[in-house]
């Protein structure tokens, strides 16, 4: 069966990509955007802390023998309780500075763990096996589904609408807008901001470690795995709107289609059609499609 | 939730209060006393430092010095987000109402730190607006909506020091009136008021005394009884 003069295999199987590297785009692109939204802070530490969940995973199960269910937990609390550490005694000092500062420093800190883990495991991946529960595929007819690319994109979609329902219905989420919004004013109504910022930086750095534990099964386990990823990342949460939530969400898992169905109709554009669309957007709508201007 | 609320004579007690934004010295050593249950207003021209001690009092200026004690107990050294345990809820000047949540989300944001907080249904029934507009985003609110909800906000969470800054300013007098009733309800019920108001037609019959303020100083102290034989020299100093 052909769709547009395309095997529907290719088709599918293209989209399915797109819509995996969409999960990614949009679980990382969700933690920036909460971080940015609450701290200001362009947290280009982000694809370090991607990486450093794939490798925490990896560590568990080579050295520890701990498996992937665990890690799953393990790591975005590992690296999680790491951003609290560096929230803590580093950003907290930046918060009254230029947004520069904030960048600078964290971009400083992600060529140093980048830095740390190339020394410790050199550039070549690191391979990851799939949990034997997730292995092997479903023939849905018109493509071959592997069941773990199945599971990322059903685990990525559930966190990132499990973290939207947090912050759009609960009170902890009202807490975390009302923040956004007026930080002092929500001290002066006896809530404790420091700690939110605290807990929110720890949340997202989590967020994107567990994308990283996803991720380690897919791609080689490398120190380079958030670097690649994360320039992309950055173009998704300035084309969805900064600080916007679910412009993050729908933003990362449209532009994930696009990529894929790019790369059927007209490969050679598919590493920038990203940049494109950012592009395009900047002009037309500088606050991103989801942003308030 | 535990509250720091034990009852003491003096609600609020300033002594030398110097306050700056950056390098400006803005308050110039602030003394004022105010008595559980009383009204008390903070009149002055515009940068007279009105709004900064009541900002200083909870903390929102860059740097502050002196003492200031709440319902007895020391305060200076406390974070912001602690004032509010202490029973003090503050209404600011542009009223932050947090356009993002509903009218209802933002009346229910505050927790209840201290015991005595009005519930909903009492808020409700004191303003009736806002229980037909639960459901607006704050952004919708008309300006006399977003005030009645930026006092109805620190009502619930238990606050017995209410420090107000100009809650009248830009509306209607049909609203401003209603402002008033509340106030004298507010007194009726024992909360501490402080006030900061531009339009002295509405805070002269509600307050107990006023400190007057001149360059981030107190420069005089009038008492409800003195108000009248002090009315020309007042609107000489204000420029009203």
């Amino acid at each position: 069966m052909e769709i547009f003069g395309v095997p529907s295999a290719l088709l599918g199987s293209q989209l399915l990509v797109g819509l995996i590297n969409g999960s990614f785009y949009a679980i990382l692109s969700l933690g920036l955007a909460i971080i940015f939204g609450l701290l200001n802070i362009i947290n280009f530490t982000h694809g370090a802390q991607y990486m450093m969940g794939a490798f925490v995973a990896w560590i568990a199960l080579n050295k520890l023998g701990i498996n992937y269910w665990v890690a799953l937990l393990l790591a975005p609390l590992a690296v999680g309780a790491l951003g609290v550490l560096i929230e803590r005694t580093m950003l907290r000092k930046l918060y009254k500075l230029d947004h520069l500062y904030g960048l600078l420093l964290t971009f400083g800190l992600a060529l140093i763990f980048e830095g740390i883990f190339r020394d410790q495991y050199g550039i070549s991946g690191q391979s990851y096996p799939v949990p034997e529960l997730l292995q092997g595929g479903v023939n849905l007819g018109f493509m071959f589904l592997p069941i773990y690319r199945g599971w990322v994109v059903v685990a990525a979609l559930t966190v990132c609408f499990a973290t939207w329902f947090i912050i759009e219905k609960t009170k902890l989420g009202a807490y975390l807008r009302a923040g956004t919004e007026n930080p002092q004013m929500v001290q002066a109504l006896g809530i404790n901001v420091p700690l939110l910022i605290t807990f929110t930086y720890g949340f997202g750095v989590a967020l994107a470690a567990f994308a990283g534990v996803l991720a380690a099964p897919i791609y080689q386990v490398s120190p380079l795995m958030g670097s690649n990823l994360i320039i992309v990342v950055f173009a998704v949460v300035v084309i969805g709107g900064m600080g916007s939530i679910m412009g993050s969400i729908l933003t990362g898992i449209g532009l994930g289609l696009i990529e894929g169905l790019t790369r059927v109709f007209y490969p050679e554009a598919s590493a920038v059609v990203v940049f494109v669309i950012m592009v395009i957007v900047l002009l037309v709508r500088p606050a991103g499609l989801f942003g308030k201007a | 939730m535990t509250s720091a609320f034990h009852p003491h004579p003096e609600m609020l007690r300033i002594h030398d209060l110097h306050a700056f934004y950056g390098e400006s010295h803005i308050l110039h050593g602030i003394d004022l006393k105010v008595a559980r249950g009383e009204c008390v207003t903070l009149l002055g021209r515009n940068g007279s430092g009105r709004s900064t001690t009541l900002k200083s009092v909870l903390g929102l200026v860059g740097r502050r010095s002196g003492s200031i004690m709440v319902n007895g107990k020391e305060v200076i050294a406390e974070p912001t987000h602690r004032m509010a345990r202490y029973g003090v809820g503050y209404v600011p000047e542009e009223r932050a109402i947090f356009a993002s949540l509903s009218c209802e989300e933002n009346l229910l944001l505050p927790p209840q730190v201290a015991s005595g907080g009005m519930s909903v249904d009492e808020i409700y029934r004191m303003f009736p607006n806002l229980l037909e507009r639960r459901n607006s985003p704050g952004s919708k609110l008309s300006g006399g909506e977003q005030q009645m909800l930026a006092m109805a906000r620190v009502l619930r969470t238990g606050a017995k020091l209410l420090l107000l800054d100009e809650i009248t300013e830009g509306l209607a007098p049909v609203i401003v009136r209603k402002l008033g009733e509340v106030i004298i309800e507010l007194k009726s019920r024992g909360f501490t008021i402080v006030m900061v108001e531009q339009n002295f037609r509405f805070a002269a019959p509600l307050a107990d005394r006023h400190y007057v303020l001149e360059h981030g100083e107190i420069i005089a102290t009038i008492s409800a009884e003195e108000l009248p034989g002090r009315m020309d020299w007042l609107h000489q100093t204000l420029g009203v």
